[in-house]
């Protein structure tokens, strides 16, 4: 038994801890309980006391198709950003793995992107998905009026789907690497003696193990685009045109500091943050009992 | 079956060499053991010719055909690996079933050639099972398994038994041999166990660090190793090996002045060189009534049957097989006769044999000699 650190006296540990559960309450639980207590109330937009009004505010929402809007957008948001990033990061991780097994410069170079701030990132893409100058103006030469994200809801959506997986195909591409690294190298041997060419050998047996990553990053890019989308949607499309790209998120910015509702958006965020609760307990689980093959 | 042909053949990681410009020829249905220390390069010579590993220079060739470019899979290799490399997400049958799949069999010969393969190796009731599930000896039989279902022209084994405990090893070592009988393909098995080595092979490629010792039969190893490493690696005990210098045509003396009579050499007297006797070809003895060879004893390993006297002699760590009653109660020595036929010579600078007149006959020599007293 390893002994672990003792403190003289009773007091000493929490006084360490302090700090950390300052913070803590602070920035959390302090919010997420006003975020609570406001959901269930009637707020005054310029203060002066609030009304009691039990779960009205989530009545009224769960009502809305506005709502339900931005709930939809946010899962084609999910769905296909996640898919994107994801499926790039699988196949970058895969060539990398061939070719330069153990190339720590990749992995430096691929994590970048992830550590750039998502308004940062917005605005770089804003420039480069701009109709009129960007990087597809000529693609509007040829076919004018094809792209157009300020006033095409689709190609809004596409924008900041693409925007959003840049930034995550790093951190995907990571966890695969490293993933794909950590299949001992004699199964895929193996395999070859068996006969499998390497895209065999991908199919049957590298990507059946990759599962347990799978479904790890599944659960980290839905949980992130989620969130970390509100930047990106911010600064590329405020949400339009005509709420193509409202997401959850934005919408519960919009509605509580822009429309000034903010019961209703306490209520929009308590719902988000059930959800990605429910997400986190899911790979929480998932983590424990891990599909492990031995 | 198939013969293989190694010429010239180097491996080197950038500055590194790990294998040194190897010949070695087998023939068509063999079995021939690779035996050296580890790190000595097997796994790369095994690997290189199963097609996982490059090779820097030289050809191997399979059959007449020059293999150096082709891929695993065009080779007809089947390899067995140390860690045996089940796919763990498979079933036992699955996993024997693969390299039919990749094949392309029909789904129902597939099925009747895993029957039958498992049959051979009593997993016919684990067939079901993922390799997580089963014990190292079973997971050691669907690796054999999985690389006789294609019956392949070559079956490589890279220290098979080593994972397994002492009596599976004794009985899969047995399983093996029968199996290399019946299938008649070429086998080449790397190991570092000499007992493996002596049982299995036909022939015998002694390995030291990246390049071949010796190549033969594993008699003509035992009996006429032809280095210094072969004769130490060899043997259980190794073999004792002492310094000496040449004196005349047929004695040498040892470092500490100890005359020891040699078959006739062709040295000029004062050329240094190593002597080396098996344990059980010295001749042991109780009295100590004449001022001739004697053990002073440290220890005893009692076998039973026989005994093992650790001792010094001209001032080398010195063993000897002896009769278990001779060695009972602790000897302080015991006195040694050593028949210049049953000594092995070697370079002293470049460890190589060298060759005595004995030698044509060594090998008629009986195996071990009857110790007198
Ligand atoms: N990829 C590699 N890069 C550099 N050196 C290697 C590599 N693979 C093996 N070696 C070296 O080659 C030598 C022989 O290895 P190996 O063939 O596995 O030995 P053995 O199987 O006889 O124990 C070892 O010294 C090992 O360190
Ligand atoms: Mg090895």
């Amino acid at each position: 038994m390893e002994k672990r650190a003792t403190f003289g006296h009773w007091w000493i540990g929490i006084a360490f801890a302090i700090p950390q559960i300052i913070l803590i309450f602070t920035f959390f639980y302090w919010p997420a309980g006003q975020a609570v207590y406001w959901s269930m109330t009637l707020q005054q937009p310029w203060g002066g006391g609030n009304i009691w009004v039990g779960l009205d505010n989530f009545r009224q929402i769960l009502t809305d198709p506005l709502y339900w809007n931005s709930v939809v957008r946010s899962f084609v948001f999910a769905l296909f950003s996640t898919l994107l990033a994801m499926g790039i990061g699988l196949v970058l991780a895969v060539f990398v793995d061939r070719e330069l097994a153990g190339s720590k410069v990749y992995r430096v170079v691929m994590i970048w992107p992830y550590g750039i701030a998502a308004p940062a990132l917005a605005l770089a893409f804003r420039f480069m998905l701009a109709p009129e100058a960007g990087l597809l103006a000529f693609v509007n030469r040829l076919w004018p009026g094809l792209w157009d994200p300020g006033l095409d809801g689709t190609d809004a959506m596409i924008a900041v789907i693409v925007a959003f997986s840049w930034k995550y195909v790093g951190y995907n591409f990571v966890f695969f690497l490293s993933a794909l690294q950590g299949i001992p190298k004699s199964l895929t041997e193996a395999a070859a003696l068996d006969g499998a060419g390497w895209i065999r050998r991908l199919r049957d047996i590298q990507l059946p193990m990759l599962t347990p990553t799978v479904f790890f990053l599944l659960v980290i890019d839905i949980t992130e685009s989620f969130q970390d989308s509100f930047g990106i949607v911010d600064i590329m499309t405020s949400g339009g045109p005509a709420r193509a790209t409202e997401l959850m998120v934005y919408k519960i910015y919009f509605d509580g500091f822009r429309g000034l509702d903010y019961s209703g958006a306490a209520a929009q965020s308590i719902i988000l943050m059930i959800l990605i609760v429910a997400l986190t307990v899911l790979q929480f689980r998932f983590i424990e009992r891990r599909v492990h093959y031995k | 079956m198939a013969d293989i042909s190694i010429r010239k053949v180097a491996k080197s990681y950038g500055k590194t060499s790990v294998v040194e410009a190897l010949d070695l020829d087998i023939h068509s249905g063999e079995f021939i053991v690779v035996l050296g220390p580890s790190g000595c390069g097997k796994s790369t010579l095994l690997r290189m010719i199963a097609g996982l590993e490059e090779i820097s220079a030289g050809d191997i060739a399979i059959d007449g055909t020059i293999v150096n470019r082709l891929e695993p899979r065009e080779r007809g290799c089947a390899m067995v690996f140390q860690n045996y490399a089940l796919y763990p997400h498979m079933s036992v049958a699955d996993n024997m079933g693969y390299a039919l799949k990749v094949a392309g069999v029909a789904k129902a010969e597939r099925l009747a050639r895993i029957g039958r393969v498992a049959e051979t190796l009593g997993l016919t009731a684990l067939l079901d099972r993922r390799p997580a599930q089963l014990s190292g000896g079973q997971r050691q039989r669907v690796a054999m398994g999985r690389a006789m279902i294609r019956e392949p022209k070559v079956f490589l084994f890279d220290e098979p038994l080593s994972n397994l405990d002492a009596k599976l090893r004794v009985q899969m070592r047995i399983e093996i041999r029968k199996l290399h009988n019946r299938l008649s393909a070429t086998s080449i098995f790397v190991t570092h166990d000499q007992v493996e080595a002596m049982t299995l092979a036909d022939r015998i490629v002694v390995m030291n660090a990246g390049k071949v010792e010796q190549i033969g039969t594993p008699l003509e190893i035992w009996h006429r190793p032809a280095s210094r490493f072969v004769a130490g690696f060899v043997g259980m005990p190794p073999m004792n090996l002492l310094e000496a210098t040449v004196e005349t045509d047929t004695r040498v003396r040892l470092a500490d002045g100890t005359p020891i009579d040699t078959p006739p050499l062709a040295l000029r007297p004062g050329t240094p060189v190593v002597i080396g006797i098996r344990a059980e070809d010295v001749r042991v003895g109780a009295a100590v009534n004449d001022p001739g060879l004697v053990l002073a004893v440290d220890f005893v390993e009692q076998l039973g049957a026989a005994a093992l006297v650790h001792g010094r002699f001209g001032g080398h760590d010195f063993v000897v097989t002896a009769p278990a009653a001779l060695a009972e109660g602790a000897p302080e020595g015991l006195a040694l006769g050593i028949d210049p036929p049953a000594l092995h010579l070697f370079d002293a600078a470049t460890g190589r044999r060298l060759a005595t007149v004995n030698d044509a006959a060594a090998l008629a020599r009986p195996a071990v000699l009857a110790p007198t007293a």
